[in-house]
């Protein structure tokens, strides 16, 4: 296996968590928020570190410069490859943005300490390609955001139940595997990964999160799609065609499901949840179709809808840290004092249903059209929940930033930490929108190098 | 010595970069809150729309001279996937022909009147910015969706359009009218756009590319023929068709166009009385080839166009403001013109357009000052200007206008019906479904109650969070 010019890999784990360690000695939340800062912004440059290190290899797979893990254990627990490459410096980017955006009215709610160990248990599990490692991991990243909602005094029993659920699955599934019995244990696998989906009806623990976790721990617990990873890690290599092709219609019953949903919501958070779901549930769809187009097409929207979702539920925290819970009921008028939050809404929203010159176009013309080669008339569905989406994001900023003459106190205006994570999302989805053949040529490999992985798999595992 | 091929590349590289240059210009400024003043808005808009415009015009210009019918503009493969068995492409191309230049200077001569207007009726208004971006979305939107050389880029253009049109529906949007209007016409808008997305789909897998020349034949406009079946043409054909109706508010999605003149004047006159709604009617004739292989399709369309004339001439009647009336009058005059597509007449169909585009500007930027005009008139008659009697109402039954009226008045009972039987049905299975959803996570909970339902914000007391 080649190897990258420096152990990033550790690095962007390791940093993390000696800023939870130093941040957890720190009182004054000022400061913690200054070193989680600082540890995200470094564990963000060895995550676009290792990414060109990687981009400069020309190759699949490679691991860490003085890989310490590999000599401990003998084995590469740490691995980059061509899919999870730009997953790491987008999950590194989502932590740093978040942070950066938690005003003052929020720190003594968020724990930086709390965000900093998910942050590195999320990287090791997306750094990951083995199944006892990534479950583990992925069990484990449930824990900081139990503790919360519990620490919160809610009630954390529909939590509890579905994840618990999920991490029995998990395990019994991944032990039924390795014992030869593949059916039986991948479908446990496989609803697992549903599960921590999201995927109707087994949904409803992702709007209690919403509501009773805070926005950013339950926006960074979901944003980066750890569940679709762990279809491509756990299931992906041992489910036929033909079962991924019909999970696939699950998703996109989901898909639309969720689309409707969101229409109708009467509270900002719930309406994030089902609009991230509608749209996660797309991605679900095009991974599990395994053709070339669909699963390039489901890896782009991956990106840029964790990229622009996250920056739209990202404006959505900044306008609650400003005024509470928004109720989606009535009219609020914010736009003219946050005319910048206000944009940006309507960006990355839009970008998440792939508006032409942004970030998800592209992604999402090629998702539609796999969807189509495969089920050419059930396929246009996409078509509808994006419809959908598209009617809810604009009828949220409709109800959020206008309708009214609202009248305050004191200024609302986006703050300059704000404003950077604002300008940095902006540049990124209109960037990747005006420039989109690099991200699709580099995911159309990863994707064609996962197909031909599975076919190799599948061949030596034939009698 | 520049040779004619570099000067048609070098004039549409003009025409297509000076909004593109527009649109940068003023969505960076306000993203990084740098305020413009008025005069340089107004000043970067003239310019953009002058370099286009005349760009447009040499084009035109040398084409008379050298014969040429068709100029493609190629900008090669935007997005390219090499593969042999799925290849994917996104083919950046725009063609100036027939159909594209005139449709063009069209969208640039009646953008450049409302920028000029509008710099001036704005003036000092508060969303004097917002309405410039929003207007140079447009113009690109327009550019692009005229030029398109295939119908993705067709797409990207008409998105642009729809979004633009939207918000500046909603313009006033510190009242809650001009929302709730504009959020209508992006439903409508959403739902023509889905049509027309699964018609481009549609036709790639067909034909395997969304190049117009390559779906609708060899030929230069309007002389294309395409080999597509007749059943294939007559599918793809209804989905544009669907496309269309939404875009120019053809029955049954007229409903939308009287609540879009809750937006300023300007924004009014390109969007509903000039270029937007006549987009419907554009994309029909772009791909009218499609329309000969299907009789069946032709006869929809002219259908749709009878329907949509019928009903806006029975609307416009009885309206009580102005604005709503020469939007009801627009739509006749679409409805017109798309069944002249239906039927064949190309041609006319673009000369009316054109005129009837032309007409409506100056109808609509004379609005305000309408009751101005009259009494300008009435002066220089020296009495009231006369009350022409119905011809033929004498003999229709009272009943009957009594319920041609009320049906004109309620606008057909359009959004009434789409309301009832589509958008009533929709929202209440998915309410109940969250009800259902909240009954079930309480259950799950114990008997804690779920916060989102008596959500409170704290409007008043924003204090609290400091």
């Amino acid at each position: 296996m080649s190897e990258l010019h420096f152990p990033w890999l550790e690095l962007s784990v390791l940093i993390p968590i000696i800023g939870a360690i130093l941040v957890a000695t720190i009182k004054d939340s000022t400061v913690a928020r200054r070193v989680c800062l600082f540890a995200c912004s470094l564990t963000l440059v060895c995550a676009v570190g290792e990414w060109l290190d990687f981009a400069m290899l020309g190759t699949f797979e490679a691991h860490d410069h003085w890989d310490v893990l590999e000599f401990m254990f003998h084995s590469d627990v740490f691995v980059i490859d061509e899919l999870n490459a730009p997953l790491l410096s987008l999950s590194a980017l989502l932590y740093l943005l978040t942070v950066l955006s938690t005003l003052r009215t929020k720190m003594n709610r968020f724990s930086f300490a709390s965000t900093l160990v998910s942050e590195a248990i999320l990287l090791a599990t997306l750094s990951c390609r083995q199944p006892w490692v990534i479950i583990a991991l992925m069990v484990a990243a449930v824990v900081p955001v139990w503790l919360e909602i519990h620490s919160r005094g809610r009630c954390t029993r529909v939590f509890t139940l579905h994840l618990g659920l999920f991490a029995l699955l998990l395990l019994t599934g991944q032990l039924l595997v390795q014992s030869g019995q593949v059916m039986v244990g991948g479908s446990m696998l496989t609803l697992a990964v549903l599960l921590r989906s999201g995927i109707v009806p087994l949904h409803c623990w992702m709007t209690d999160l919403f509501e009773k976790a805070t926005f950013g721990t339950a926006l960074l617990f979901v944003a980066p799609m750890t569940g679709a990873y762990a279809v491509m890690r756990l299931v992906l290599p041992i489910a036929p065609d033909w079962a991924l092709q019909s999970i696939a219609i699950v998703s996109l019953v989901t898909a639309v499901y969720a689309g409707g949903m969101a229409i109708v919501q009467t509270e900002a958070r719930r309406f994030f949840c089902y609009l991230f779901l509608s749209h996660s549930s797309l991605v679900l769809v095009g991974l599990e179709l395994v053709t070339p187009i669909a699963l390039t097409g489901a890896l782009c929207v991956w990106l840029s809808v964790g990229l622009s979702l996250a920056g739209f539920g990202l404006t959505l925290r900044c306008v609650e840290s400003r005024t509470g819970r928004i109720s989606l009921t009535k009219y609020h008028g914010f736009y003219e004092h946050m005319p910048t939050l206000g944009s940006l809404f309507l960006l990355t929203g839009l970008a998440s249903i792939g508006f032409p010159g942004t970030v998800g176009f592209i992604g999402t013309e090629l998702l539609i059209e796999g969807v189509v080669g495969v089920y050419p008339l059930v396929g246009f569905t996409v078509v509808f929940a994006a419809a959908l989406n598209g009617i809810a994001i604009l009828q949220a900023y409709f109800r959020i930033f206008t309708g009214t003459q609202h009248t305050a106190s004191f200024s609302l205006r986006v703050r300059p930490a704000e404003k950077i994570a604002v300008l940095i999302l902006a540049a990124l989805i209109v960037g990747g929108g005006i420039y989109p053949q690099w991200g699709v040529a580099s995911r159309y490999h990863a994707a064609t190098q996962l197909i031909e992985m599975r076919a190799a798999d599948a061949e030596t595992k034939s009698p | 010595m520049i040779t004619s091929d570099q000067a048609f590349n070098m004039l549409g590289m003009c025409v297509v970069a000076s909004p593109a240059f527009l649109l940068a210009i003023f969505s960076l400024t306000s993203l990084f809150d740098w305020r413009l003043s008025e005069r340089s808005m107004a000043r970067y808009t003239q310019f953009s729309v002058l370099l286009g415009l005349f760009a447009a015009l040499a084009i035109l210009v040398l084409m008379l001279a050298t014969g040429r019918r068709q100029v493609p503009l190629e900008f090669g493969n935007w997005v390219v996937i090499p593969d042999h068995e799925e290849a994917f492409h996104f083919h950046l191309k725009f063609v100036f022909d027939r159909l594209s230049v005139p449709f063009t200077i069209l969208s640039f001569v009646l953008c450049g009147t409302i920028g000029a207007f509008t710099s001036r009726y704005l003036h000092r208004e508060p969303g004097y910015n917002r309405f410039f971006v929003l207007y140079a979305f447009f113009l690109l939107g327009m550019i692009v969706s005229s030029l398109a050389g295939t119908i993705e880029t067709l797409f990207f253009g008409w998105e642009f359009v729809g979004l633009s049109s939207a918000l500046l529906v909603a313009f006033f949007h510190e009242r809650p009218n001009p929302v709730r209007n504009g959020q209508r016409v992006w439903v409508i808008y959403r739902i023509a756009d889905a049509a027309f997305l699964v018609a481009a789909l549609a036709l790639h897998h067909q034909t395997g590319a969304g190049d117009f020349s390559e779906l609708m034949g060899d030929g230069d406009w309007p002389l294309g023929k395409t080999d597509i079946s007749e059943s294939s043409a007559l599918f793809v054909g209804l989905l544009l068709l669907l496309a269309a109706a939404g875009k120019s508010a053809l029955v049954p999605f007229s409903g939308w166009l009287p609540r879009a003149m809750e937006g300023p004047t300007p924004s009014s006159a390109i969007f509903y009385g000039a270029l937007s709604v006549h987009l419907g009617a554009f994309l029909l004739l772009r791909v009218s080839p499609l329309l000969e292989a299907s009789i069946v399709l032709s006869a929809c369309v002219v259908i749709v166009g009878l329907t949509s004339a019928v009903f806006g001439a029975l609307a416009s009647r009885v309206q009580t403001d102005i604005k709503s009336a020469l939007a009801f009058a627009s739509l006749t005059q679409v409805g017109i013109i798309v069944a002249e597509i239906g039927l064949g007449l190309r041609y006319i169909a673009l000369i009316h357009i054109i005129g009837h585009a032309c007409l409506r500007t100056l109808q609509l930027l004379r609005a305000p000052t309408l009751l101005h005009d009259y009494h300008t008139l009435e002066n220089a008659i020296g009495s009231h200007l006369p009350h022409l009697s119905k011809p033929g109402s004498a003999w229709v039954q009272d009943s009957v206008k009594a319920w041609v009226y009320r049906f004109s008045m309620e606008r057909g009972f359009l959004d009434e019906t789409l309301h009832q039987f589509i958008v009533r049905p929709f929202v209440r299975v998915f309410r109940w479904c969250n009800s259902a959803e909240q009954r079930w996570t309480e259950f799950l909970s114990g008997d804690e109650k779920n916060v989102s339902g008596d959500v409170k914000t704290q409007s008043d007391s924003l204090e609290e969070f400091v």
